[in-house]
């Protein structure tokens, strides 16, 4: 990795964003390929629904939700990896953000204003959730700030789960109509396309994440980003350099909600249902913690590759490795200790461990964090 | 409504609150000395819990005698508190030992990670259903009158809890490793510069912490009934929050906040329903920490250079 940001840093010295004409053209396409792997990806992933037609089926539903667990991670990475806040209560942002998406369209309530507005609005109101906690607990200390936020998920959780007249209990909110329902394009009802062809939502969701990863970019190298990491390197002397920390952590705590809860609409949407309330619980929050950690706090690239891998451990790895131990008959009995998917806390838990002590930057560090880290290491 | 019933919703709050606070002490205790929130605490007891479970089984308590059975309570006691106060060094030393120096998050994510090993560890070793642990004592009520409900194993909670809050406060007080912890949780480095071995104080932390928890989780089994490998997150968020109200770093507090969070938690279930009951106790625990941020007997800290 550290060698690919040395080439790519030579490419940029060379001639600005515009390649070296001295390099032959063979590297020059690698070069490229370093400098721009984001297009590369995008432009796989915007053509994979023409080669691969499984997207058109219960896949397309499995990347759909990838893709939203992805912008979950980078709403949370604003806070986690930007600011150095411990979050521990990201789930209650994406359930906020589901459940106003379902009380503004599904059928039982009078409201039924569209996808879009419902969008807009439920990104809203989680920012808006998260000024409300954020504001009168974030001058608390990190520990307890990271209590404050898990004790929030799970004030959310059980409210969910009890104001029944309002959430549906247990049996959560559905049906969440699609996006564009009663929309005609060409002859063709949109909505109906949407509920009939994953691939409406996986594109969907492809938009949105690559909206949020260009913002994030932005943000990055604007003045609010680098007062997001100034603060998390040393609050004091970004408050001593004119940063008002209090403004500048609220306004990273604002920002992961809003996206916590566009993905969370995209998720109730992309269901037709909110789901129970357990969906949206303290293992959720931990498991996105988990994929920006190991990915690489404060990196985009690091995020979208910890969910990858987290997701992929769960929807690929373990049921392929657990039909491939029962094809080999090495598990007559059924014992819970011979299959993989039993192992499954202890080999998060494991990787956890192994990641903070020998690599706590993460598999695609922030080179600054990285910097950090180690820098606080010795 | 009556007074009657109220005053058996705190009984029972307080008796809950005792056992809270015995788990409360374990995360205070390392807080007070490494500043680390020791997510894998609650998980520790669940083990803890899974040892008593099989040992009931192994040494036959359950048809054994009265004496017997305060005697076989009494060992489950000191082999769970050493087995989770050993596990706890062993976790120290190997996990959050190489730690000490990185940024704070380091320790914290392991933390998580131990607890996760736990959970896989209790789901391999009592499978992953409730287990019901065996009524060891007679449910017989020890007040005259009837009027209030007081049982043996509610006997059983302040019995043990008492002493062992005694003899912590003791040991931190008076004895020369309560004194070094003490040094050390104030300051590591001066601590280390007066010829105090700090790695031995906080792998003793570690120890006692756990042997607190061991204490615990026997008192659990006989007192709550019912034990599976999940029940460490939610016991563990409730001891938690416990010495946070109280003030985490501080031993008083970590007991009081047990004390207050039991009878909050009684008294929810009893006037506005189970199913709030931790609502109200994180929403509570929410506003304590907005209006008194170092908790109910913390000291105020102010942040170091």
């Amino acid at each position: 990795m550290q060698k690919n940001v040395a080439s790519t840093d030579a490419a940029r010295k060379a001639g600005g964003d515009s390649l070296p004409d001295a390099v032959p053209f063979g590297s020059q396409i690698t070069l490229w390929l370093r400098e721009r792997w984001d297009i590369v990806a995008i432009a796989c992933l915007a053509l994979a629904p023409l080669f691969i037609p499984a997207l058109g089926g219960a896949l397309g539903g499995q990347v759909t939700t990838l893709f939203i667990y992805c912008i979950l991670a980078l709403g949370l990475n604003v806070m986690v990896g930007y600011t150095g806040l411990v979050h521990l209560g990201i789930a209650a942002f994406f359930g906020i953000g589901a459940y106003v998406m379902a009380i503004l369209t599904v059928p039982m309530y009078p409201f039924q204003i569209g996808f879009l507005a419902a969008a807009i609005l439920s990104t809203l109101v989680a920012a808006g959730v998260g000024l409300a906690l954020g504001a009168p607990t974030l001058r608390l200390r990190g520990d307890y700030l990271a209590i404050v936020t898990l004790g929030f998920g799970e004030v959310v959780k059980v409210t969910l789960r009890n104001l029944e007249q309002i959430t549906g209990g247990m049996k959560g909110l559905n049906p969440v109509p699609p996006p564009g329902a009663g929309v005609q394009i060409g002859g063709i009802d949109l909505g109906l396309a949407f509920a009939i062809d994953p691939r409406w939502f996986y594109y969907l969701s492809l938009g949105v994440l690559i909206g949020v990863v260009i913002a994030m970019r932005r943000l990055e190298n604007s003045r609010l980003g680098r007062a997001w990491v100034a603060v998390r390197e040393n609050e004091l002397a970004a408050s001593a350099m004119g940063i008002s920390a209090t403004r500048v952590k609220l306004s990273a705590f604002a920002m992961s909600s809003a996206v916590a809860g566009l993905a969370g609409c995209l998720y109730a949407a992309s269901l037709s249902t909110t789901a129970d309330p357990n969906a949206y619980d303290f293992n959720r929050s931990i498991m996105v913690l988990c994929a920006v950690i190991l990915g690489g706090l404060g990196s985009i690239p690091g995020t979208l590759l910890g969910v990858t891998i987290l997701v992929g451990f769960d929807t690929v790895l373990a049921p392929w490795a657990d039909s491939w131990i029962q094809q080999m008959n090495i598990n007559p009995t059924g014992s819970s200790l011979l299959s993989f998917s039993g192992w499954r806390l202890a080999i998060f838990g494991v990787a956890l461990v192994l990641v903070m002590r020998f690599r706590p930057e993460g598999l695609v560090p922030s080179r600054r964090l990285a910097a950090e880290l180690r820098q606080e290491h010795s | 409504m009556s007074v009657q019933f109220f005053l058996q919703q705190c009984l029972i709050g307080l008796t809950n609150g005792a056992l809270i606070a015995l788990v409360a002490l374990g995360y205070t205790m390392v807080y007070g000395i490494i500043g680390l929130i020791n997510f894998a605490h609650g998980d520790l007891i669940m083990l803890g819990a899974c040892l008593a479970l099989s040992l009931v089984a192994a040494l036959g308590l359950a048809a054994a005698g009265p004496a017997t059975t305060w005697l076989g309570i009494g060992l489950l006691i000191v082999l769970c508190g050493l087995f989770c106060g050993t596990l706890n060094v062993a976790v120290d030393r190997f996990v959050y030992k190489p730690l000490r120096n990185a940024p704070k998050l380091a320790p914290l994510v392991s933390a998580i990670g131990v607890s996760f090993i736990f959970m896989n560890v209790g789901l391999f070793w009592i499978g992953s259903a409730d287990r019901s642990f065996p009524e060891l004592l007679p449910s017989i009520n020890l007040l005259p009158g009837n009027s209030l409900q007081f049982n043996w194993k509610d006997l059983l909670v302040v019995l043990v809890v008492a002493p062992l809050m005694v003899g912590l406060s003791l040991l931190v007080r008076v004895t020369r490793l309560g004194k070094a912890m003490r040094a050390v949780s104030q300051d590591p480095t001066a601590a280390a510069l007066v010829g105090i071995d700090v790695d031995q104080v906080i792998a003793a932390t570690f120890f006692i912490g756990g042997f607190l928890g061991g204490a615990a989780s026997v008192i659990y089994g006989l007192y709550i009934n019912t034990i599976g490998f999940q029940m460490g997150f939610q016991n563990g968020l409730y001891a938690f929050t416990a010495a946070v109200l109280g003030g985490i770093g501080s031993i008083p507090g970590a007991v009081f906040g047990g004390l207050v969070i039991g009878l909050v938690r009684a008294l929810a279930s009893a006037y506005v329903g189970e199913r709030w009951t931790g609502a109200i106790v994180f929403a509570i625990l929410i506003v304590i920490l907005v209006f008194r941020p170092e908790g109910l007997l913390g000291r105020r800290t102010s942040e170091k250079v």
